[in-house]
């Protein structure tokens, strides 16, 4: 028996394109939509705490993000941020506090590894291309702003 | 004498023996409906140990243990162990053929690797190359996910088609001529397929071609039909990797849809969090050296092919666009057979 000849790779793809299970993107939306509006709300909150200890505009700004990238690694720490992330997708994946758990999940996954080339090594093997990319569009968007602006 | 058969079936004519089995499992695996069918479970991912990778060498060195213990044997009655798994150099069984200290042959058939290993076993005790051959593997969650997805507190969400990773591991021991024991009586080894999926979580439709492949070339070298056995077993398709098994198989002018079960989908009875059902070389391998070769012991089946399946690719070869090769073993399991 030889399957190449009963079907070929386009017709197989085709029909499993066609008959795997689809993802329900009302719901999961709706989900990303909720956690992630969450998460602002949070973050909004942390504003105005930050101005009710009479922080400045600056001041304010550090204390929200430190305030939700901590947030987002305690929780991953403590076994709750993949749970949530199952359930919500990018409304948890995207905001800041999905920043820190994409650090902090490979800092606890690669800890038998050694500090140095476990840790260490591995810290931004999710995040690093966020960096990576992160830091070449800000110097680009930089250098266009130094000859153009 | 004609061991060959067809294109590329042996047949088994000195009756190689399954004379004990053994099976390990975690704790999603025990929540399962075959739950009280596994030896030796455990309720955390380290069952003891500091790492995952150390928890998965010590439930395949054990259930190892466990089946020469129930066959009365020691290592040193042992003439080979085949064994693999999913680990970059198979290290899980590297490590537990350490300490059995057995003749080890490593393999490397990923899910596939229990049938490749009954397969290749039933060869050397068939053939008066082995008293005793022990098979077994592996596979771990944990082990598996930081391998080959993510780390495991990364909030992700699964895709619909994913399976999860069986924590589990099965052994058993094929010996030479014994009888009262199921036997091995053919096995057909698969080709690679690949008919283009590129998906990783996708792995049941990405393997379904190969199983289909070889459970027919099965079913003509030995010119049986499908209803012949009570169970045509496959590994880890999970559902849509079944579905699209049933499909392919159908065009053929078959129907193997009444017998035909698949581990991924049994083990975790149909739980919505599992995705499409479990994977893994511990898929198969605790179901068959759990549940179903315990059934044929107490005669509730009395033939079955046990078709396991693997998808052979890496990381490495997914980044690097590469789409997924696939391989099914099959090896027929009969009672009371004794050629």
């Amino acid at each position: 028996m030889d399957i190449k000849k009963s079907i070929d790779d386009k017709t197989y793809k085709r029909q499993v394109k066609q008959k795997e299970p689809k993802s329900r993107l009302l719901k999961e939306c709706a989900a990303a939509f909720l956690v992630g509006g969450l998460i602002c709300v949070l973050g909004e909150a942390l504003n105005d705490i930050g101005g009710c200890l009479k922080l400045d505009k600056q001041a304010t700004d550090v204390f929200r993000s430190t305030a939700l990238i901590f947030l987002g690694a305690l929780f991953t720490g403590i076994g709750w941020y993949d749970v949530l992330g199952k359930f919500a997708g990018a409304g948890s994946i995207v905001p800041i506090t999905g920043f820190a758990n994409s650090v902090v999940s490979p800092a606890l996954e690669y800890k038998w590894e050694g500090q140095v080339l476990g840790v260490g090594a591995k810290l931004f093997t999710i995040a690093g291309p966020v960096l990576v990319f992160g830091i070449i569009s800000a110097v680009l968007v930089g250098l266009i702003y130094c000859i153009f602006g | 004498m004609g061991k060959r058969i067809g294109h590329r079936t042996v047949k088994f004519t000195n009756a190689p023996a399954i004379i004990s089995f053994a099976s390990a499992a975690g704790e999603n695996e025990k929540k399962g409906p075959y739950g009280g069918y596994f030896d030796l479970t455990f309720d955390d991912g380290l069952w003891g140990e500091k790492t995952y990778e150390l928890a998965e060498r010590k439930m395949l060195t054990r259930v190892s243990q466990e089946a020469l213990k129930k066959a009365g044997l020691t290592p040193a009655d042992v003439s080979y162990m085949l064994a693999g798994d999913l680990l970059n150099q198979i290290i899980s069984s590297g490590f537990a053929a350490r300490a059995l200290e057995i003749p080890f042959i490593g393999l490397y058939g990923a899910c596939s690797t229990m049938a490749e290993s009954v397969m290749l076993g039933a060869m050397l005790a068939d053939g008066g190359y082995a008293l005793n051959v022990l098979c077994a593997t592996s596979s771990h969650f944990a082990t598996a996910e930081r391998q080959y997805r993510n780390p495991l507190e990364l909030g992700t969400p699964r895709t619909p088609t994913a399976q999860n990773t069986v924590t589990g591991a099965g052994a058993l021991v094929i010996s030479a001529q014994k009888a009262g024991f199921p036997a091995v009586t053919f096995a057909t080894a698969g080709r690679v397929i690949d008919l283009g999926i590129n998906d990783v979580s996708d792995l049941g439709a990405a393997m379904a071609p190969a199983a289909a492949e070889t459970i027919i070339t099965h079913l003509e070298d030995t010119d049986r039909g499908a209803d012949y056995y009570d169970y045509i077993i496959t590994g880890d398709l999970g559902t849509f990797g079944s579905e699209m098994l049933l499909r392919m198989i159908s065009g053929t002018g078959r129907d193997i849809s009444a017998n035909h079960r698949d581990c991924g989908v049994l083990i975790y009875g149909g739980d919505k969090k599992m995705g499409c059902g479990g994977s893994g070389c511990g898929c198969s391998a605790a179901m068959m050296c759990g549940y179903f070769l315990n059934e044929m012991k107490n005669g509730r089946i009395n033939r079955m092919l046990f078709t396991a399946t693997g998808a052979l690719h890496s990381p490495t070869s997914m980044l690097q666009n590469e789409t997924i090769p696939a391989i099914a073993h099959a090896v027929a399991i009969e009672n009371g057979s004794v050629v």
